[in-house]
């Protein structure tokens, strides 16, 4: 579920900061800068792992700050499409189920792909999957909130939330706030996937 | 910025525990969300069975693990989260009736419980507490 990714880029160091050595003043700018955020096509970045390489630094005219190229590797959460994860329930929705992993929320069962037959519960607010216990009866395994679920990852999608130019900056400002940077798709439709309660003594 | 390689190489989650433990443990100030993440991720791993883990168990159980020819992907799994049942081998390993007989399905599970021994003993213990409830 975690990687590593290798990246570039150019670092400005305060002055105030040049009583640090360059390497941890560098780690710390990294680390502010990328940690908990969503790199495009990348991940979500967890923390700096390693420096690579240091060029020299420079300053230029009119600024005095150091500009450092640097070449480094950051952890990054991306589980690969088919892993096997698992999770709390945050809760259950029209759209499906809602998994987190505690530092990433964006993971969704869509309906389509629950324990076959599924039905949502208007008063829990729960998905119920309707297990057909072989003698004609049917037994009602809920889905509450807190659980803990085994899913596999089917899909992920990135969406780009850049801030937009000034002329349309109120719709894409609403629209901003519903995007989802980094959706993670799940499926718990096979044998051994879902509450993990559900294959408890198999 | 500029993303040379996304995906340079793997890590277990045994790898990244370790890591973000090192970073709370320094005495260094953290700005900006490194400390948000670095908790958050810490409270999720100490929950998975990495946390039981050590260096050595890993490298020795992927050592016993190799004859089986599992690709990289399905080793990390296993690594990550053992599995203690046949139906999670299933799950895990890509048409694994094909490629497993039953047989080296037993072997993988005795290799996992030998390794990692803690995992099992671990759902022995919620089924007590599920009972005494």
């Amino acid at each position: 579920m975690f990687l590593l990714a290798e990246m570039k880029n150019v670092t400005r160091i305060l002055p105030e900061q040049f009583h640090m050595k360059l390497n941890d003043a560098i780690a710390g700018e990294l680390n502010e800068k990328l940690a908990n955020k969503v790199v495009l096509n990348v991940g979500l970045c967890i923390a700096l792992y390693d420096i690579l390489s240091l060029q020299e630094s420079y300053i230029f005219p009119g600024d005095g700050a150091s500009h450092t190229r640097v070449k480094f590797r950051f952890i990054v959460f991306r589980p690969f499409i088919e892993e096997i994860l698992v999770g709390r329930i945050r809760s259950c929705s029209q759209e499906g189920v809602h998994v987190t992993l505690g530092f990433f929320e964006d993971i969704v069962i869509p309906p389509t792909a629950l324990q076959h037959p599924s039905r949502f519960d208007e008063n829990e607010q729960a998905w119920v999957w309707e297990y057909d216990t072989g003698d004609g009866n049917k037994h009602d395994l809920f889905m509450d909130a807190g659980e803990i679920i085994r899913f596999r990852v089917t899909a992920e999608t990135f969406n780009e939330t850049c801030p937009a130019g000034p002329s349309s900056m109120q719709e894409t400002q609403e629209s901003n706030e519903n995007k989802i940077p980094y959706l993670l798709t799940g499926s718990i439709n096979e044998p051994g996937l879902g509450l993990l309660s559900w294959w408890k003594n198999m | 910025m500029e993303i040379v390689n996304a995906n340079s190489a793997s890590l277990s989650n045994l790898e990244v525990f370790k890591h973000l433990q090192k970073i709370k443990d320094s005495k260094r100030k953290h700005r900006g969300q490194l400390a948000t993440i670095t908790y958050e991720t810490i409270r999720y791993l100490e929950n998975t069975p990495c946390a039981d883990e050590t260096n050595e168990s890993v490298k020795e159980c992927l050592k016993a693990l190799a004859p089986f020819n599992l690709n990289k992907t399905e080793m990390l799994m296993m690594i990550n989260s053992p599995p203690i049942t046949a139906l999670e081998i299933q799950l895990m390993v890509e048409e694994s009736e094909e490629r497993l007989t039953e047989e080296q399905v037993q072997e993988i599970l005795e290799i996992i419980v030998r390794y990692f021994p803690y995992v099992v003993m671990k759902e022995a213990d919620e089924e007590d507490n599920e009972s005494q409830e």
